[in-house]
């Protein structure tokens, strides 16, 4: 085990290295840095004003030179400035991750809330009028593109509350918090909840039908006891792997929902500040967004063995 | 029963007189909340070149005079007072002096003097230690040779030559007064201003936040407390915000006629406005790739437009056709309608396309032998649609064009390559005067003369309408100039667009400028009735 976790560190070190390589080439590849940008807004053309600003900037050295700068950096905890702002990168970095954390937390566990128990009542009661109105409902979820169930929310509530769940201040206390995540949550969580729940009740409706099954069934076991104990606990591995792939994807992912709910997350700040050419908030975010979902799968494959004793890490 | 009546009516008229009055009195207090479109660059005004700093940046500062924020429309006879007490010009009008306020002081509590005037316009003009990280509106002041100070309150700008729209610019919300002790780089992350409000944080994709400042020299004002800007960039949110409440007012000119017309449906109380913001779409060709560089294929190209269609599919109607000047009534310097209807492509859409066939006929095109272009736009929606209707328009005289959308941060840098043949641009103006106009966009060698037109004799034009003091004969100078540049389709104009700002009835005191969208954001005495 102790081996085990040390390979796959060091595999986690040399992705997040690949990682690192590819945004900082893929960022430089793009038509357009900060100056450009920033002229362009203002109209400007003089190329001699913008070259003193891309040296202003370090935008004039090598490639090289600017990538061992920015991992130089990295590696004592200096994340540089960003371009826009002038703020450090870490300053306008952190507040972000807590609002996003929040709706994914939030989202993740309205996705296994529902999707797992309706996956598992979905395969129990296969081909019920239950099955086919949860299948619709979870076909929805999955067809339904973000923005538009995001808006016709938004316009549900303006329309029979007159007030619209979206973030124009930070909120303050749990209730608060709740109030605010919760729909923009259920937006999200709803597509992630539909995705859960049709994995499974495939999963489910595998394990149904082995024959250990039919032993517990024969040996009188009821039927909680074989759907939950029994079936859902072998039938779990895919969905725990595909719950751990979304939390990644949730960390990062987010963009429409956080552009029509207005919420100052992660998502929508990288959109930005890929707009903006805003190099050291763009590579500091992927490289978080890589460390998180890294870890994630991390953490699932270690879940695996806990979830499944036949798995053993050598 | 008559004199009864007349009686009863009037005490009625004098109560109701009375309510209006109270009604009409100011109140203190309130914060005014306005959602943003975007994150600003900045909010060094200097340094950008966008109304979305404007708006909120505004309030903070004082300029040496100022439009009148209650005047739709912006001219020389609108300006009044501001840092300086008051103004003129020596006899040559070579020297333009203002008396300056004293006991100004600055939101840090640094007294404001002739000094910060001086250190603004040497930083304008690049004479300073300290740099803008970027200055567009340099130009604006190539004929001031210096900027003296006489004591701590009088100041005056020296010219080259007599140039009274300088007072113009002079007023725009383009030109804030800066502290002369604030270094430029902090202007742009924390801005220290004079005026009736204090700038108290931005934060990206969120919201901006301004405090009165109860230290104003405006006695009793500001009425509001506070202003704060909630950056939402997702329009639909946006409305819905405004429809809901959580905003009072929409951000300035940002609603289309479509989104004006939801928001008067949803909540009938609303007030919306729609007026020109100055800023027209135009058609850039540039004059020196062949086949464009052919007179008579351009001309063909002029004849083939239909303002009046393009305006009503892309604004649905609410448009103004005219030259290089916002058109009257809302322009002041615009070519009036008789005259506008004398230029090429102005006139008879049927007939126009027509002789441009037979121009087109004559080059050696046809339905069946085409020309084939692209024409090159950003690529944002508002400049793709009416690229969209224009390749449809250049259809109906043999040009088979293909849209070429351009990523928005290459678009200038391809332009002023000359890496295109026929374009669509936008052009915005500060401020509605010629001299702002005609330098930046059609004098020889100007950095925003995209299509690199230059008429040597028209430019003598543009120097003897700058120095015009007599208004009346300046302004003929202007159609004049503005007549031939149309003519020469320098960069034909397909229309100057109006859009729509909406707020909620208790605010109070807001008016929208109809001749600039850069000028208007004062909000010193805008209060809330609730």
């Amino acid at each position: 085990m102790g081996s085990y976790l040390i390979r796959r560190f060091f595999l986690m070190l040399l992705t997040l290295f690949g990682i690192s390589v590819l945004v900082f080439t893929m960022l430089r590849v793009v038509p357009g840095n900060i100056a450009d940008i920033l002229f362009d807004a203002a109209g400007m053309i003089d190329t001699a004003e913008k070259g003193k600003l891309e040296t202003e900037l370090g935008l004039d050295k090598p490639i090289v030179v600017q990538y061992a700068h920015w991992i130089g950096g990295l590696a004592h905890g200096d994340l540089g400035y960003s371009y826009v702002s002038e703020k450090p990168a870490l300053q306008e970095i952190l507040p972000r991750i807590p609002i996003t954390a929040k709706l994914a937390g939030l989202a993740l566990t309205f996705a296994i809330l529902f999707g797992v128990p309706l996956g598992v009542i979905s395969a129990v009661k296969q081909n019920s009028g239950l099955d086919y109105v949860l299948r619709v409902i979870s076909l929805s979820g999955l067809s339904m593109p973000a923005f538009w169930l995001g808006l016709l929310i938004l316009m549900a509530f303006v329309k029979f509350f007159g007030t619209i769940p979206i973030y124009t201040d930070p909120p303050h206390g749990f209730w608060n918090n709740l109030w605010l995540y919760s729909v923009p949550a259920a937006a999200v969580g709803f597509r992630s909840s539909a995705l859960v729940m049709r994995l499974t009740r495939s999963s489910m409706l595998e394990v149904l039908r082995q024959d250990y099954i039919r032993t517990a069934r024969a040996k009188g076991a009821s039927d909680s006891t074989v759907n939950y104990h029994h079936a859902l606990r072998n039938a779990i591995l895919p969905v725990v792997t595909v719950i751990g792939l979304e939390a990644a994807f949730l960390m990062g992912g987010l963009i429409v929902t956080e552009t029509v709910f207005n919420i100052p997350g992660v998502g929508r700040f990288l959109v930005e500040a890929i707009r903006w050419r805003d190099y050291p908030i763009v590579q500091n975010l992927v490289m978080f967004i890589a460390v998180v979902a890294v870890s994630i799968n991390f953490l699932v494959d270690l879940l695996y063995a806990v979830l499944d004793p036949r798995i053993k890490y050598s | 029963m008559g004199t009864k009546f007349v009686a009863l009516a009037t005490a009625i008229l004098a109560s109701l007189t009375l309510c209006n009055a109270n009604a009409a009195e100011p109140k203190h207090g309130g914060i005014l909340k306005i959602y943003h479109r975007e994150t600003p660059p900045s909010l060094s005004i200097h340094e950008e070149a966008t109304f979305s700093v404007n708006a909120p940046a505004m309030a903070i500062f004082n300029n040496l005079i100022v439009y009148d924020q209650h005047k739709p429309q912006t001219s020389i006879d609108t300006i009044v007072p501001e840092l300086a007490t008051s103004w003129a010009w020596d006899k040559a009008n070579t020297a333009l002096t203002f008396k300056l306020r004293e006991g100004v002081k600055w939101h840090d509590g640094v007294p404001f003097t002739a000094k910060d005037v001086k250190c603004t316009f040497d930083l304008l003009q690049g004479k300073g230690q300290d740099k803008f990280r970027k200055n567009p509106r340099k130009d604006w002041y190539e004929f001031v040779s210096d900027v003296s100070t006489n004591g701590d309150f009088e100041v005056s700008f020296h010219l080259k030559r007599p140039q009274p729209s300088l007072l113009a610019m002079l007023a725009s919300g383009y030109t804030p007064i800066y502290p002369c002790h604030v270094p430029a780089a902090q202007m742009r992350t924390h801005p220290i201003g004079t005026g009736p409000f204090k700038f108290v944080e931005m934060k990206q994709n969120e919201s901006i936040k301004l405090v009165k400042n109860p230290d104003y020299w405006k006695k009793g004002l500001p009425y509001l407390d506070g202003i704060e800007y909630t950056i939402i960039k997702n329009r639909a949110t946006a409305v819905l915000a405004f429809v809901a409440g959580k905003v009072d007012m929409t951000f300035p000119t940002e609603m289309t006629v479509a989104l004006e017309k939801d928001i008067k449906s949803e909540d009938p109380t609303a007030i919306c406005e729609i007026k020109p913001i100055n800023v027209n779409t135009n058609l850039i060709v540039n004059l020196e790739a062949p086949p464009f560089n052919n007179w008579e294929l351009r001309k063909a190209m002029m004849l083939s437009l239909d303002r009046k269609a393009l305006i009503d599919i892309i604004l649905q109607g609410q448009g103004d056709q005219g030259g290089s000047l916002l058109p009257p009534p809302e322009g002041v310097w615009g070519l009036p309608p008789d005259i506008l209807k004398t230029i090429p492509g102005y006139g008879d859409v049927k007939k126009d396309r027509d002789e441009a066939r037979a121009i087109m006929t004559k080059l050696g095109y046809s339905a069946d032998k085409p020309l084939k272009i692209k024409v090159s736009t950003r690529n944002l929606a508002t400049y793709r649609d009416p690229a969209v209707v224009l390749i449809d328009q250049l259809k109906q005289i043999y040009i088979d064009a293909e849209l070429d959308p351009v990523e928005s941060s290459s678009w200038f840098a391809k332009v002023a390559r000359k890496d295109y043949s026929v374009g669509l641009n936008l052009t915005g103006n500060g401020i509605d005067d010629p001299d702002q106009a005609f330098y930046e966009n059609y004098s020889c060698g100007s950095e925003r003369n995209y299509t690199h037109y230059c008429n040597k004799d028209l430019e003598k034009l543009f120097d003897q309408q700058s120095a015009e003091t007599d208004l009346a004969k300046r302004k003929k100078l202007v159609w004049e100039i503005d007549k031939k540049i149309q003519e020469d389709g320098a960069r034909p104009i397909l229309f100057h667009a109006r859009t729509g700002t909406c707020w909620k009835p208790y605010v109070k005191n807001m008016t929208i400028e109809s001749n600039s969208a850069y000028n208007g954001y004062r909000y010193e005495d805008i209060w809330l009735d609730k």
